[in-house]
C-alpha cells in the first residue's frame, strides 16, 4: 500500500492510503476532519474544495496519492482558535447559508477567488466564479453577498488563512 | 471506485513501458474526467500511470511562429499565460470557459485531447487552429488525430508530450455552453492564418469535433460574419438529447460561427 505524506493545516501526516482512495477520503476519514463535505459523486457540486499547495480543488477529484508531499488547507484551517476567519465570519453575519452543507466549499472557494482575484469582486464575478459550488437552499443571493463582503474583510492580509498554508 | 494498481513513472520510456504491460491500462494526468468516471465505475482501468512525476511535461514555450503546451499543463497556467493571451487571447479565452476553477486547477491539455469529449472545448482549439500533437512516437496533425466519439489516432502505449498551435492572423472562440453542466451544446472556433481558414465545432456531433469546409470557403473569400449568411449545416448526425434537437444544434452552428468571427475581428 502506497505511504502518503501530507501536511493538513500546517501538521504533517504519514499515512498508508490504498490507491484509489480520494484525497477527500483521506481528509474526512483517515483524518477525521469531517469539515471537508461530499455532496455528489459527479465533481459537480463543490462541497469538497480545499486548497492544495495554495489552489481551490475538488478532494474528490483528486487521489490522495496525488497529494503526496503537498501542502493542504481544509475548512478547519482557517480560523483562528475561536476566532473565525474573515470569509466564515461574512457567511454568518450574511446568513450565506441555510442547511450549512455546501457551505465549508463555498467559503474555501471564495478565499481562493479573493487570493487570485482581489478584494473587490462584483456580483458577475463572484457568481462566475462560484461556477464549481452548489447551494440548494439559498438561490445565492445571500451567498454572493457574503462573498463580497468577506473579500472586504479580507484586505490587507487574513493572517490566520494564510498562516495555515 | 474498483482497486486498480498505482504507477508514477519518472519518464515517459518507463510510462509506456507500464502502459504496455499493463492489463488495461490508463494514463492519469489531471484526472477531472477519468476520475468521476472510475468514481460511477463507467471506468474500470487495472493499472493508471501516473505522468505527474515526470519532467518537463509541464509548460508554455513560445516559438517564433507558434507556441507549445507541455501536455501536463493545466488549464489555469495557460488562461493566465502572458504569452498565449498576447500570441492566441481567443484560446486563452477558451480555456477560461472550461469547468470551474477548481477543474481548471486540475484539468491538463494533454488529458482533455486524448478524451476527445465530443462537448469539450480543447478539440475545438486544436482543429481550428491546425495544432500539431506530439507524442512519444510521432507527431500527428489534429486533422487526422480526432477520429470520432472519445477516439483519436493515440495507440495504447502512445502518449501526448506537448502540442504545438500555429499563431494565427485572427482567431475566435464562442461557446453556447449547456447551462448546467458547462459543456459545449455548440463551440465553434474560427481562424485565419497563411495557411488558411479552419472552421471547428464541438459538442454538436455525435462523431466529435469537426470542420465546416464550405464555411471555411465563404470565410477565405471574405472574413465576415455576413459571409456566412445562408450556410446551412445539415441536422444529420448532430447530437440530439434532452438539451436541444439536432436541428437546435445544427442551427446553433451558424449563430456561433457568425459570434466567434466578429470576436475574432
Amino acid at each position: 500500500m502506497p505511504t502518503v505524506t501530507v501536511s493538513v493545516n500546517g501538521k504533517s501526516h504519514t499515512v498508508d492510503v490504498a490507491p484509489e482512495t480520494l484525497l477527500v477520503e483521506l481528509i474526512r476519514e483517515k483524518l477525521r476532519l469531517t469539515g471537508t463535505h461530499i455532496g455528489c459523486d459527479t465533481s459537480q457540486c463543490g462541497a469538497c474544495v480545499v486548497h492544495v499547495d495554495g489552489a481551490a480543488v475538488k478532494s474528490c477529484t483528486m487521489l490522495a496519492v496525488s497529494a503526496d508531499g503537498a501542502k493542504v488547507t481544509t475548512i478547519e484551517g482557517l480560523a483562528n482558535g475561536s476566532a473565525l476567519h474573515p470569509m466564515q465570519e461574512a457567511f454568518r453575519e450574511h446568513h450565506g447559508l441555510q442547511c450549512g452543507f455546501c457551505t465549508p466549499g463555498m467559503i474555501m472557494s471564495a478565499v481562493d477567488m479573493v487570493s487570485r482575484r482581489g478584494s473587490e469582486l462584483d456580483e458577475r464575478t463572484i457568481r462566475e466564479e462560484l461556477e464549481g459550488n452548489i447551494c440548494r437552499c439559498t438561490g445565492y443571493h445571500n451567498i454572493v453577498k457574503a462573498v463580497a463582503a468577506g473579500a472586504k474583510a479580507m484586505k490587507g492580509g487574513s493572517k490566520t488563512a494564510r498562516a495555515a498554508e | 471506485m474498483y482497486a486498480f494498481t498505482y504507477e508514477r513513472p519518472k519518464n515517459i520510456a518507463d510510462a509506456a513501458k507500464l502502459l504496455k504491460k499493463a492489463d488495461d491500462g490508463k494514463i492519469l494526468a489531471g484526472g477531472q474526467t477519468l476520475l468521476p468516471a472510475m468514481k460511477l465505475r463507467l471506468a474500470s482501468p487495472g493499472t493508471l500511470v501516473d505522468l505527474s512525476g515526470i519532467k518537463g511535461l509541464s509548460g508554455i514555450k513560445k516559438g517564433g511562429k507558434d507556441i507549445t503546451i507541455g501536455a501536463m499543463t493545466k488549464h489555469v497556467e495557460v488562461m493566465k499565460s502572458a504569452d498565449v493571451q498576447k500570441a492566441i487571447p481567443a484560446l486563452a479565452h477558451l480555456v477560461s470557459l472550461i469547468g470551474d476553477p477548481a477543474v481548471r486547477n486540475r484539468g491538463t491539455i494533454g488529458g482533455s485531447l486524448a478524451n476527445n469529449d465530443p462537448s469539450a472545448d480543447y478539440p475545438a482549439a486544436a482543429l481550428g487552429l491546425g495544432a500539431t500533437i506530439h507524442t512519444n512516437k510521432r507527431k500527428v496533425d489534429a486533422d487526422k488525430f480526432f477520429k470520432g466519439l472519445f477516439e483519436t489516432a493515440l495507440a495504447g502505449d502512445e502518449i501526448i508530450e506537448s502540442v504545438s498551435f500555429p499563431v494565427p492572423e485572427k482567431a475566435g472562440y464562442e461557446k453556447f455552453p449547456n447551462p448546467a453542466s458547462r459543456f459545449a451544446l455548440v463551440g465553434v472556433f474560427v481562424s485565419k492564418s497563411k495557411d488558411g481558414v479552419r472552421v471547428a465545432v464541438t459538442g454538436a456531433s455525435e462523431s466529435g469535433v469537426f470542420r465546416v469546409k464550405e464555411m471555411e470557403a465563404a470565410l477565405a473569400k471574405n472574413w465576415s460574419a455576413k459571409a456566412l449568411d445562408g450556410i446551412k449545416v445539415p441536422a444529420k448526425n448532430m447530437i440530439a438529447d434532452l438539451h436541444g434537437t439536432a436541428e437546435y444544434r445544427a442551427h446553433l452552428i451558424g449563430v456561433m460561427a457568425r459570434r466567434a468571427v466578429t470576436a475574432a475581428g
